[in-house]
């Protein structure tokens, strides 16, 4: 069992979790994941590793069926019944070019490693994060930190620029230099933005997070077609590149338990609230 | 041998097909005492027993067998347990027809005795008599020892190396322990009480789990090697096979790993009570023709499915599951499609598998492996409907330990290569055994394996000897 030190709802439906680690931040790098299972019941599902330090992990998730309300629900103190990682390829860390990191949702958390690693290896960072409105940017100063420009980008315009990440992106990218582009977030941000950089035909890494159970290359539900050859996205990813990704199989692949996810959510609110 | 020989085995009662059709409880009831005392006594307790070097751990077969014709069924469990740590799992999964029965002298002229069921029948009789009896476990050697994957190969070492006080720290990646018995072998074939109780006689007997740890990624073997004196790789053939034919990652399709694992370690056949779903199918094709092909076809007809096809591009004859698998098969109304092959999967609007595209297929001349080639018959293509398709034709080696132990030498199957008299690996205070060497075999085999490596591996404990 793993114990939580902290919970943290960081924006609306957004949490922060910190858990003890007795192994996992010994080998993490950035780009890489855990799995994790709220309980005895629990589904597997892997999580960006958002930091570390010699005694625990943190991960960042956006609350939203059956097992990410159950992490939701725990406290410090409570346990986790998994924690397994670090799993994953690690990012492909360039050095000295300008590399700009856009993150959305979670991935406003996941980048904050990538962006650090980035920017230790002698690039320069650009580093754009994108919500809905104001209230669900989050991380500011941690992200400012290590980027040498900071955008923030709102759809509502509540705050910086006023779009989505894409329109950003093909504005910049009309403007500034860039070597490599690397986005986290949901698959429509990923693939949206990839499309973006496409015709500038500037390299574009997405972490992805396609549907998985063991996380370690034994089940094969997380394959994704990237230049046409089929991919595990837990040992072979979860980074790829965008410009490669068989978005239209990806974005089906995820929605293969739609109908489940909601059913097993409603079962669960009935159980515990009655 | 006063008494005539019965010349056949001793039946073992079942659950009927019709009423296992619709539930996990395991099929075969097991032996009472007087069935397995009647069975017991058709051993002819042969001075030089030809069925021993049938089983790859060498269990005194004759020597149990004639503790149950005695009545004496802790004799009995004690024996097995000299040289197997698992036997209510062997007597059920190990292919007996193939290996120690095969070799009995009963079967030049009539049924071989039961061993499996026997064996299954004194580990069963212990557990339902209470909490099994502790050996004494020597003085601790002061050596460490790493086992990497805690399922049959990784707990036979440790078994045997506990026995021999060195200290045994097994290291997991799943959140439980069993490997291919918690995540591939169904609950209806080998119930997880079952595992479980085995795994807590290693635990009793001194050996220490660590799980939901990946070795590769949570710690290296490098690493590990700067706390402990060996290590054993038992990481089994987790890299499913897929035929790479168009529409194989369209939703419904299945690997047989993932889809074993989702209903075993996972019980989604119990969802929404455990939060891990899997696709309820109506019409089912698994694809191969061995024993997880088998498993799949009997778990998807369990989670409700009208029909279950069994899908396999050979005849009957060169089927590799197990006989008595195909039979409980067969039994349950599974439909085997023997010399057919699929060609490609056809998608819905949604990306859901809705129609398999197969040919028929005809033996030709034997392959390497000895078994006839199956030919395509030109123009038999036929279009069928599914809509859920489980590939069940095979896995490799898991990748993890061999992309980050850059001085073990790996074959080209992603194999980790050994040397077979001692399961030696190339890279010093590393053995190997199991699935992770030879892809794709049994449980039985990989504990073989794990004894002739734990045998070197004390060796080089004792004397530090490479």
């Amino acid at each position: 069992m793993y114990k939580i030190l902290k919970r943290e709802k960081i924006v609306p439906n957004i949490h922060l979790l910190v858990i003890e680690s007795d192994a996992i931040h010994r080998n993490a790098q950035a780009g890489e994941f855990v799995v994790v299972r709220a309980d005895e019941y629990g589904e597997r599902i892997p999580l960006n590793l958002v930091d570390w330090n010699d005694t625990s992990i943190s991960i960042i998730f956006l609350e939203i069926g059956t097992s990410t309300r159950k992490l939701a629900a725990l406290n410090a103190g409570d346990e986790l019944a998994t924690l397994v990682g670090p799993l994953g390829k690690p990012t492909e860390l360039t050095k000295d070019k300008n590399v700009l990191c856009i993150g959305g949702c979670y991935g406003i958390g996941a980048i904050l490693p990538v962006i650090r690693a980035f920017k230790k290896n002698g690039n320069r960072v650009i580093t754009a994060i994108e919500a809905r409105s104001e209230f669900m940017l989050y991380w500011q100063d941690r992200l400012k930190e290590h980027s040498d420009e900071f955008f923030e980008i709102t759809r509502d315009g509540t705050r910086g620029i006023k779009g989505h990440a894409n329109d950003f992106l093909n504005d910049y990218l009309k403007r500034e230099r860039i070597d490599l582009v690397y986005v986290q977030g949901c698959t429509y941000l990923t693939y949206l933005c990839s499309e973006t950089t496409r015709p500038f035909g500037i390299r574009t890494l997405v972490g992805l997070n396609p549907i998985m159970v063991d996380a370690t290359g034994m089940c094969g539900v997380c394959r994704v077609i990237v230049n046409g050859e089929t991919k595990f996205g837990c040992v072979d990813g979860p980074e790829f590149d965008g410009h490669q990704v068989d978005w239209q199989n990806l974005l089906s692949r995820r929605k293969i338990y739609l109908k489940e996810e909601v059913y097993s959510l409603s079962f669960y609110e009935c159980e515990k609230y009655g | 041998m006063a008494n005539k020989i019965v010349p056949k085995k001793t039946p073992m009662r079942e659950r009927p097909a019709k009423e296992r059709r619709k539930g996990y409880d395991e099929v075969p009831y097991g032996y009472n005492d007087q069935e397995a005392i009647a069975e017991a006594k058709r051993c002819l307790q042969c001075k030089k027993p030809t069925c021993i070097p049938g089983c790859p751990v060498e269990i005194d077969i004759p020597g149990f067998i004639k503790f149950i014709a005695e009545g004496d069924f802790e004799g009995a469990i004690k024996r097995l347990k000299e040289r197997n740590v698992l036997p209510a799992v062997c007597g059920r999964v190990c292919p007996q027809e193939d290996q120690c029965e095969k070799l009995c002298v009963l079967a030049k002229k009539y049924e071989p005795v039961a061993i499996g069921r026997l064996e299954r029948f004194a580990a069963d009789r212990e557990a339902s008599a209470g909490e099994a009896s502790i050996p004494q476990i020597p003085p601790p050697t002061g050596k460490k020892v790493a086992v990497i994957g805690a399922g049959p190969g990784g707990l036979t070492v440790a078994g045997d190396l506990v026995m021999l006080g060195h200290g045994i720290k097994i290291f997991e990646a799943l959140h439980k322990p069993g490997g291919v018995l918690v995540y591939g072998i169904p609950e209806f074939r080998l119930p997880k009480a079952i595992i479980e109780r085995e795994v807590d006689y290693l635990l009793k007997c001194g050996v220490k789990l660590y799980l939901d740890f990946v070795v590769g990624k949570t710690a290296t073997i490098d690493q590990l090697l700067q706390e402990f004196d060996a290590v054993y790789i038992g990481t089994g053939a987790g890299l499913p096979w897929f035929m790479n034919i168009p529409g194989e990652n369209l939703n419904g399709v299945y690997s047989a790993n993932e889809y074993l694992t989702r209903a075993n370690l996972m019980k989604a056949y119990l969802f929404p009570q455990y939060d891990t779903p899997i696709v309820r199918g109506k019409r089912v094709a698994v694809i191969g023709g061995g024993n997880v092909a088998m498993d799949c076809a009997r778990t998807a007809l369990r989670l409700g499915a009208d029909e279950v096809r069994i899908v396999y591009r050979r005849s009957l004859k060169e089927m590799p599951a197990r006989a008595e698998e195909i039979h409980h098969a067969e039994e349950e109304g599974i439909v085997f499609e023997y010399l057919t092959l699929p060609l490609q999967y056809v998608g819905d609007e949604y990306s859901w598998v809705k129609e398999m595209e197969c040919i028929r297929m005809k033996l030709g001349e034997p392959d390497a492996s000895g078994r006839r080639r199956p030919v395509p018959i030109e123009g038999s293509n036929f279009i069928t409907a599914v809509d859920t398709v489980v590939c069940a034709i095979g896995q490799s080696p898991n990748p993890l330990i061999p992309q980050t132990t850059p001085d073990l030498k790996i074959g080209k199957w992603g194999n980790i290569e050994i040397d077979a008299k001692t399961n030696k690996t190339s890279k010093k205070g590393c053995w190997a055994g199991g699935d992770v060497v030879r892809g794709g075999a049994t449980v039985i085999l990989a504990m073989g394996d794990a004894r002739i490596a734990a045998r070197s591996m004390h060796e080089y404990l004792k004397t530090g000897v490479w």
